[in-house]
């Protein structure tokens, strides 16, 4: 048992100047064989390996990593968490995820820093004002926190937004999700590593998969860098790489993978007590409790694995953000970074079996993986323990796309007459 | 930010251009006759490519025109440029 | 306050314009070309800021763009008071205000400083184990955490500056201006390439020119005198262009640069007045010679962060370049030669200087011998294990060094002092390299990283590149720009510098007290110790990205230029790994922060975003019209009479148009030009329905899909002559209908003949209806015939207004009688009076999009994206008769025969009446069968379009509802937050039917 994080384990620790704190997790070499084992190290990758431990009850479990645990997207988002989402297949998704977020510092003994600070949908047309409200009265009907924010009341709930009329694509409205917010993007990747491992998971980084081994239609196991690991069950959790652990198995994926950029400001004092994004004009806000002011920027339209983006894409961001915030005008760009997002046409994800059996697949994020990352993993968990999925991902199975029955997250698309 | 050579007009800033996806998926000419699985594999399903891919690409604030580029995607080096109906330099 | 540490001579400052500025509320006075950081060290001000975490006091360290103290708050109103900026980078002028920041209530007294008491309890990453309990409160200790950090503040008033971009492009860029890049910029003008030299420093030279002057000759020339001689020679050929204060941020492929030049924040208030604040340059450079230079790194020892502790190289450059010395009772701590000679220009100019603590065994170089010889103590082998001081250095402890470097031995040495220089070394600065994907290699010997390769179209030179010798580096550079750029052009240059190379490096030094009691700091902003990171590693965060989120060490507002490599050291060291098997973190653009201003340049409030407007536009302006947002279009949404709320002058308007005439403005609907032999062939693979037999002279109306099998698009397209077409497509798909349309031409059907051009912006189109609209047609196009017979419904004809041919296309989107003169744009307003003139007799009213929009559903019309959605198919909108039987193929034909498509349960378009007529439902609002107590409750579809119909008194609305076919006369609810609303599925068409009033 690993020994409990708190004030009292601060200071019982500072006498002997820290020296003294056990390691959050191990660093085992792989083992010639696991009962499963999980391909990414991400959050999604280490939250469906703690699950598969504490609610499935599997004893032999490791997951691989290419690189260093939590350095894909998880460490490179913008952390918004909200569950405010259209269909009801999205927001079972999603809300399932926000309800474990509410308690995950204290079910990790890991403090990932969840401040439901609340999230807004800014409308600057008629067409957002017709689809936000749609997506409002949707939500509350599913028992999800929404809130309809006139002009006057968003000006109110966020002070420093630019409400005048007289802006190129003034606010008409918004909506509001109290219990959304944001959360520290590292610790939860920590938070679940830390966990799983308490639990004996074999956190394995620096160890790339070069192959997956199948006989007929069953996995085996994978190739990896640090030797021929054997198991019959494989959970991909991959993120932009999802398609390259497809291919390995002779599998295509409906995904594309994408360059998606985000920023920070200097820190600063605190000037924005909420999170606000806005599609119409591609921008969204927040500010970390460093006092960076954090901004995701939109995806390039092209392939790329290169983890850097335009500076166009850049520079239209912060077009819209002068635009709705005047006032950081002068405050700077510290840090400009590229993550490589896995979309699907649907604009949700998969979790789901695979035609090979043994084999599952959790992808298809796009930009919007952080926020799921508690429920995905849970989900998926079951999925592989159980072999069918649980009844809140059944519908973001892969067969989606021959049926056609997708879930298009999209928001409509086209503008109007 | 790359330059592309547009077969028609020649090096450009890549923010002329438009990107249209894989490259040499042909558009079935009897839709009706695949399969639902096979439709879906046209409609969806794709290489996403780490390496060298195919691609198609617009030149849409120049002449319009549709040609292929071969990219490594993984370091964004542009390989090639051919026209659409071209097969790619191997 | 006096210039007490300012020397009586010297320095590159100009003496004769004295400045008078404020600092933390006192007055004090600099000279023209002084830093806000010189002159306050002229002043004998050091401390200036408090750390991040801890609130320790902290003085100015560097005298450029690494410093990671001192930051400050500029004073200047609530729209002009920057935040974060460097003391080291500000130039001061008259008037000139600022404050000290992240303290209160004063930088001298800091009650945040209480944080240093709790420092045992709270190391690195203590917030990941703490503030769990309880779960609800983590909010409110957020809200002090917050409060605590950050750094200054934010203005809160708009910026009233302006901003600019300029692409530029070239044969070389040339990134910094010290003695390489001007020796490279000497080699590329020879032979006649542009050139672009930038630097982000205000003057040019680099760190020689503040090189001691006795020690370092080039041509027997100062090295001011050539740094001097060579940039007028270089400023006066044509062919280069030389930029200062210009930082290059960001360098991405394929040699495209990103640099912002500051233009005007280095002149006081009155000489600003009308200029562009920073100017941001995109640059595209054939070749890119990379000559950033190198910067110094500290020691990393206990309590190495007091004010008073500086680097030896901005010591040298505060009294060479700027006549300040930074004290009178110097310690130098030092790994190699470089620190001697900023202890000759001290020593020439007076200052006194206690000892240099040297951690070697010895140098061979000349420079310690003379300073052996100018009578100065040098404690060989030596290291500071403390420093005393609160808010500004007095003392240092100094203890020998074992043999093996790995603790002290001996008696402890305590020495007075007012300064402490600090010098461990050089570290090239190739974060722009590492940027452009270039790889590193580590120097074992020489405890650096430095460029492993170069490209075809880019070069390091200098000591970015690991070159540290002057002589070297001119040498080295002329060779290499020779090659680089296929010349042949040497100088040879008469070089006496007299530096030896040997360094030798402890990553953190030993000390005589157990680490876990020591502070010795790494990353001075952000607080981070060498425990943090030897904490790091105990628990397990062992990648140096780990290493770096956990402690946050390279984090800071510096981005790890003064600390990175010593936290790279500890790791290594600790992990027993080497340090090029550890590699770096990863150098994020840009290199220095760039203001968002810059980056936006002058795309911002009207310039935001392209406005389009049709060419009526100005009429509507003038008759009052409110406008909507339509994409980049705007659009006329209602015209109110005086004192008229929206919804009564949309009713007004929408009675008006079916009772008399209404006029509307259809200019922003896409058109597209199709022509060629294929043209009908081409349709029929486009849209659902079959065009082949449409008559010359007819319209029809046309849905496109997605090869999903989605609805993507409407409109009618007419067919003007054998090969020829005019479609028309709605206002916001125009664009992506032509992209799709070309997409298809091009690439899948490239035998089909047919020519596209988007004409949009080509005709100007005024729709009119009504029963009066045939009599106000005939009244402004002649040559036409406007009978019946003639000119049915879903036709067209050619007429003349005045004498200007125009296109007359007899087609409805309200279910009235109506036409829709398309004529060429500059036509447009003139064609819009004549109607508005000749229909007065007919009460002709002008309507808006909500007038439309009203009229429209009144017919059960659908506006593609806004009963549709993209996922809703032909079939659901109950439009199976749009879809061609016979077509062998269209485009989303496939995938309407897909499992889940062909489901009969699917959402339905259907009309929905209130069992309140008055009670008008809300857009969005969705619908449930059975009205459950409290949420989830099983939603059926939403309200797709609602409004109030004044021609049928009563409410209407549009849906989409599971199964709705089935469900007509079926009682459901419309569940509101403070009510639930009963409606009963109704036909989504819910006026004229038969369509009697298209030939009223």
């Amino acid at each position: 048992m690993k020994n409990k994080y708190s004030i009292f384990s601060l200071i019982k620790n500072s006498f002997s100047f820290h020296e003294n704190w056990q390691r959050a997790w191990r660093d085992p070499k792989p083992k010639p064989s696991y009962d499963v084992v999980i391909i990414g190290g991400g959050g999604h990758g280490l939250a469906t390996a703690y699950y598969l431990a504490k609610e499935h009850s599997l004893k032999n479990i490791a997951v691989v990593e290419k690189g260093w645990i939590g350095g894909g997207n998880t460490g490179r988002n913008t952390t918004i968490i909200r569950s405010n989402y259209l269909w009801d297949a999205s927001a079972g998704l999603y809300d399932h995820a926000l309800k474990i977020w509410e308690n995950l510092s204290q079910e990790l003994n890991y403090n990932v820093m969840f401040s439901q600070r609340g999230v807004m949908n800014l409308a600057h047309n008629l067409h957002d004002v017709r689809e936000l409200k749609r997506r409002t009265h949707a939500n509350r009907l599913n028992g999800i926190d929404c809130e309809w924010l006139t002009t006057k009341q968003v000006k109110e709930f966020c002070p420093i937004i630019n409400c005048s009329a007289n802006i190129r694509y003034p606010v008409m409205g918004s909506t509001l999700q109290r219990r959304a917010g944001t959360a520290r993007h590292d610790a939860v990747a920590w938070g679940y590593a830390r966990g799983a491992d308490s639990m004996g998971v074999d956190i394995i980084q620096n160890c790339e998969v070069k192959g997956i081994k199948r006989k007929g239609d069953s996995v085996e196991g994978l190739e990896t860098t640090q030797g021929f690991i054997k198991t019959s069950k494989i959970g991909v959790a991959a993120s932009g790489h999802s398609s390259i652990i497809a291919n390995m198995a002779g599998l295509k994926l409906p995904i594309e993978s994408k360059p998606l950029q985000a920023l920070v400001s200097e820190p600063i004092k605190p000037i924005i007590n909420t999170v606000v994004m806005s599609n119409a004009v591609h921008a969204y806000v927040s500010q970390s409790d460093k006092g960076e002011l954090v901004i995701g920027a939109g995806t390039d339209s092209y392939v790329s694995y290169t983890q850097k983006g335009t500076h166009e894409i850049v520079e239209g961001t912060l077009n819209a953000i002068l635009e709705l915030y005047p006032i950081f005008s002068r405050l700077r760009m510290l840090r400009q970074w590229g993550g490589v997002v896995d979309i699907c046409p649907d604009a949700s994800p998969i979790i789901s079996k695979t035609s090979i059996k043994g084999l599952y697949f959790n992808c298809g994020w796009g930009t919007g993986g952080f926020k799921a990352t508690p429920g995905s993993g849970h989900l998926f968990a079951h999925t592989i323990a159980k072999d069918e999925p649980h009844a809140l991902n059944a519908a973001f199975n892969i067969n989606r796309f021959v049926s056609g029955n997708l879930v298009d997250e999209h928001g409509a698309a086209a503008v109007a007459h | 930010m790359f330059i592309i050579k547009c077969p028609y007009c020649g090096d450009r800033d890549h923010s002329e251009f438009s990107y249209g996806g894989e490259a040499h998926i042909v558009r079935p000419k009897q839709p009706t006759e695949l399969s639902d699985d096979q439709w879906a594999e046209y409609l969806f399903m794709r290489k996403n490519i780490k390496g060298l891919q195919y691609e198609r690409w617009n030149h849409a604030h120049g002449c319009r025109r549709w040609f292929n580029m071969g990219r490594d995607t993984s370091n964004d080096k542009i390989h090639s440029v051919y026209k659409m109906g071209e097969k790619p330099e191997k | 306050m006096s210039n007490k540490f300012r020397l009586s001579t010297g320095g590159q400052i100009n003496r004769t314009e004295r400045i008078s500025f404020k600092f933390n509320g006192k007055i004090f006075f600099g000279f023209k070309g002084d830093t806000l950081a010189s002159a306050l060290l002229a002043n004998g001000v050091h401390l200036v800021g408090r750390s991040f975490k801890y609130h320790r006091p902290r003085g100015i360290f560097s005298s450029g763009a690494e410093e990671t103290n001192a930051l400050v708050q500029i004073i200047n109103g609530k729209n002009k008071n920057d935040p974060n900026l460097r003391a080291t980078q500000i130039e001061i002028f008259e008037g000139f205000n600022a404050e000290s920041q992240n303290c209160w209530p004063t930088v001298n007294f800091d009650l945040g400083a209480i944080n240093n008491l709790f420092s045992p309890i709270i190391p690195a990453g203590f917030y990941y184990k703490t503030f769990m309990w309880p779960a609800n409160l983590w909010g409110k200790y957020e809200h002090f955490i917050r409060r605590a950090a950050g750094l200054g503040k934010s203005p809160t008033e708009n910026d009233p500056d302006i901003y600019d971009h300029k692409y530029y492009h070239c044969d070389v860029l040339i990134v910094g201006a010290g003695p390489a890049g001007l020796s490279a910029a000497n080699v590329a003008i020879k032979a006649g390439k542009k050139v672009l030299l930038v630097d982000e420093r205000h003057h040019f030279g680099g760190d020689l020119s503040f090189a001691e002057e006795e020690i370092t000759k080039i041509n027997d020339l100062k090295p001011l005198d050539w740094i001097k001689k060579t940039y007028s020679e270089l400023q006066n050929n044509k062919n280069i262009m030389i930029l200062n204060r210009t930082s290059v941020a960001a360098y991405h492929n394929y040699n495209y640069l990103i640099m912002m030049q500051n233009l005007s924040d280095h002149l006081s208030e009155k000489e600003k007045k009308g200029k562009i604040r920073q100017r941001l340059w995109k640059v595209r450079a054939k070749k890119v010679i990379l000559a950033t230079g190198s910067i110094e790194r500290p020691m990393v020892f206990d309590c190495n962060d007091r004010p008073g502790i500086m680097l030896s190289s901005a010591v040298r450059k505060y009294i060479n370049y700027y006549g300040v010395k930074c004290g009178n009772n110097v310690v130098i701590f030092t790994n190699n030669d470089d620190a001697y000679e900023t202890a000759i220009s001290l020593h020439n100019r007076g200052v006194k200087i206690q000892a240099i603590v040297d951690i070697r065994e010895q140098s061979n170089g000349t420079l310690p011998k003379k300073c052996n010889e100018l009578g100065i103590k040098i404690l060989w082998k030596n290291t500071i294990v403390y420093t005393e001081g609160y808010k500004k250095i007095n003392k240092v402890h100094v203890m020998r060094l074992s043999n093996d470097n790995s603790s002290i031995i001996g008696n402890k040495l305590k020495i007075k002092c007012d300064l402490l220089c600090v010098s461990g070394g050089y570290t090239p600065a190739v974060h722009l390299f590492t940027q452009s994907g270039g790889k590193l290699i580590y120097n074992e010997e020489k405890y650096y990283f430095h460029p492993k390769s170069t490209s075809l179209n880019q070069i390091s030179v200098g000591s970015c590149n690991g070159i540290f010798n002057l002589k070297k580096i001119i040498e080295e550079t002329q060779t290499k720009t020779n090659e680089f750029l296929n010349l042949n052009h040497n100088e040879q240059l008469n070089i006496t510098e007299s530096k030896s190379g040997d360094f030798e490096n402890i990553w953190l030094l030993p000390s005589d007290k157990v680490s876990g009691k020591t502070k010795p700091f790494v990353d001075y902003q952000n607080d981070t110790t060498a425990n943090d990171i030897k904490l790091a590693l105990r628990e397990g965060y062992k990648s140096i990205e780990h290493v770096k989120r956990y402690t946050t060490t390279g984090m800071a507002t510096d981005q790890g230029k003064i600390g990175n490599m010593h936290a790279l050291g500890i790791v290594s060291k600790i992990t027993n790994t080497k340090m090029g098997e550890l590699g770096t973190t990863t150098f994020r653009p840009p290199y220095s922060p760039l203001t968002f201003g810059a980056i936006v340049g002058r795309n911002v409030k009207q310039f935001f975003d392209i406005v389009r407007k049709t060419p009526i536009h100005t009429w509507h302006e003038k008759h009052g019209a409110k406008f909507e947002d339509v994409g980049q279009w705007k659009r006329a949404w209602y015209y109110p009479n005086k004192n008229e709320s929206m919804y009564e002058a949309v009713q007004r308007e929408s009675k008006a148009a079916r009772n008399d005439s209404g006029i509307l403005d259809a200019s922003t609907l896409g058109k597209i030009d199709i022509q060629g032999t294929d043209a009908s062939e081409f349709l029929n693979r486009v849209y659902t329905n079959a065009w082949s037999k449409l008559a010359i002279g007819k319209c029809r109306y046309g849905l496109m899909l997605n090869d999903d099998g989605m609805v993507y698009d409407d409109g009618v397209t007419t067919r003007l002559g054998e090969n020829h077409y005019i479609m028309t497509t709605t206002t916001g798909g125009a664009a992506s209908v032509m992209n799709k349309l070309e997409d298809f031409l091009q690439t899948e059907w490239p035998e089909l003949k047919v020519y596209l051009t988007s004409v949009t912006d080509h005709f100007a189109t005024v729709s009119v209806c009504g029963p009066h609209s045939k009599k106000i047609l005939e009244k402004v196009v002649k040559n036409v015939d406007f009978s019946d017979q003639n000119f049915p419904h879903m036709s067209f004809k050619e007429g003349l207004v005045d004498n200007i041919k125009c296109r007359v296309m007899r087609i409805s989107f309200t279910g009235e009688l109506s036409y829709e003169i398309n004529i060429q744009s500059n036509y447009g307003q003139a064609t819009w009076k004549k109607c508005m003139d000749a229909g007065k007799e007919f009460k002709i009213t002008p309507y808006g999009t909500e007038a439309m929009h009203l009229l429209r559903a009144e017919k059960g019309f659908i506006i593609a994206g806004q009963e549709t959605d993209g996922t809703i198919t032909p079939i659901d909108l109950q439009m199976d008769w749009i879809i061609s039987k016979k077509k062998y193929d269209f485009i989303g034909k496939r995938s309407l025969y897909r499992s889940d498509t062909m489901r009969e349960n699917r959402k339905h378009l259907v009309g929905l009446l209130t069992d309140d007529p008055k009670e008008i439902l809300e857009e969005g609002a969705q619908i449930v069968e059975e009205v459950k107590n409290k949420p989830p409750m099983d939603m059926l579809g939403h309200v797709t379009s609602s409004y109030y119909s004044p021609n049928l008194n009563k409410s209407i609305a549009l849906a989409v509802i599971k199964n709705g076919k089935k469900l007509k006369g079926k009682k459901l609810f419309v569940p509101m937050p403070d009510k639930t609303i009963e409606v009963t599925v109704s036909d989504s068409v819910f006026l004229d039917k038969e369509g009697n009033r298209l030939n009223a």
